[in-house]
């Protein structure tokens, strides 16, 4: 694999545009590189809110908040949030609001960080555990696909999604000296 | 601003002038005294009670905000509750919705766990905070007269706003709303004019 993680790639606009065709209005993202495009798509849409966290539980909360106020939403994070998360998503269940979340994994495939991998590995069992349904996509033809069933599940069904986008899809994370 | 040693507030007759000043408002209550005493003033659909997820009431308040512009919002939480949650004034701070206030219920000791005192009674400085998070119009409230200052800012949706009220640090009667999240959820959208699933 040659990619690297802020390659331009058509899967990450596959992404942004299934997110605006099923009307997500807000956009809550911790960054990751892997998502960096599409917030700065959501940050360039004039139909979307963009809002940066200090901490990916905010999101879970927030929104929630959108779910109230009748507007669909998606929170971007990387695995090692999803630690940050596990009580606030209680909200989720409790309430039984619709949730979106797509997931960049770190610590997964390649990793230079060894610090990365003990959330990497828990990431699938805390969603498991608090009721979300986890999709993982691995091949860029499939993510199109897997973020609208994912999108549907959440919004139609009324379901807490997780999409797990794979480090071997991100690609390598640029370790080099300048 | 240094808190009052002995704060005149009661908390529940100050959020029953609350509401009643702010009748059109969508509330956010959070986790403990905040939810019952937003109870106490009278059962409403546009009440939305926390019952868990400590630290999430402003960020809930923000994405509501964000998605019901033409609609005030007011999340009426602890300072125990708003400490949890501290970065979501930052957050809060790069959105400035004008449609949200936030009223931090301040007795300075976490009330339902047996009185410890909290933060806010040991040094930290709530208003400053929202300030350094660019929430401009922040103030602390020490006599009930001022309530007419927090529901003009409730009530004209010009700014965010964010108001530390000093309020006694008493135990007061339980007044506990419905626990059912599903329920709560579904009518508070009902007054929104948005279906269930």
């Amino acid at each position: 694999m040659t990619a690297s993680d802020t390659s331009v790639a058509s899967w990450k606009d596959d992404i942004f545009n299934v997110l605006k065709a099923g009307d997500i209005r807000q956009v809550t993202y911790v960054p990751d590189a892997g998502h960096a495009h599409v917030i700065q798509a959501a940050h360039a849409d004039a139909n979307m809110k963009a809002v940066v966290l200090t901490t990916e539980e905010e999101g879970v909360a927030i929104n929630t908040g959108a779910w109230l106020g009748g507007e669909r939403s998606v929170l971007l994070m990387q695995s090692s949030g999803v630690g940050n998360c596990v009580n606030m998503f209680s909200l989720l269940h409790s309430c039984r609001i619709p949730f979106l979340t797509l997931i960049t994994m770190r610590g997964e495939y390649a990793e230079f960080n060894p610090w990365q991998t003990s959330m990497s590995k828990a990431t699938e069992a805390c969603l498991q555990m608090m009721g979300f349904r986890v999709l993982r996509v691995t091949d860029p033809a499939e993510v199109e696909d897997v973020v609208s069933a994912a999108l549907d599940s959440a919004f139609e069904a009324g379901e807490q999604v997780a999409v797990l986008i794979s480090q071997r899809l991100i690609g390598r994370k640029k370790w080099n000296k300048d | 601003m240094s808190r009052p040693t002995s704060p005149s507030i009661n908390r529940r007759e100050f959020v029953a002038e609350l509401v009643k000043s702010s009748p059109e408002a969508m509330f956010v209550a959070g986790l403990g005294s905040s939810t019952y005493d937003l109870f106490a003033a009278g059962d409403r659909p546009n009440n939305f009670y926390l019952w868990g997820a400590m630290g999430g009431a402003a960020g809930i308040g923000l994405g509501l905000a964000l998605a019901q512009p033409s609609k005030s919002i007011v999340v009426l939480t602890g300072d125990g509750e708003q400490l949890m949650g501290l970065g979501t004034l930052a957050t809060i701070g790069a959105q400035l919705p004008k449609n949200l206030t936030i009223v931090v219920l301040d007795n300075g000791h976490f009330g339902e766990t047996g009185m410890q005192r909290s933060h806010t009674s040991l040094g930290t400085d709530l208003i400053a905070l929202a300030k350094a998070c660019s929430i401009t119009n922040s103030h602390p409230i020490s006599d009930i007269k001022a309530i007419s200052q927090i529901s003009d800012c409730i009530n004209t949706t010009t700014q965010t706003s964010l108001f530390q009220v000093f309020v006694k640090a008493q135990e007061v009667p339980r007044a506990l709303p419905i626990r059912d999240g599903v329920h709560i959820k579904n009518r508070f959208r009902e007054v929104l004019g948005l279906d269930p699933l």
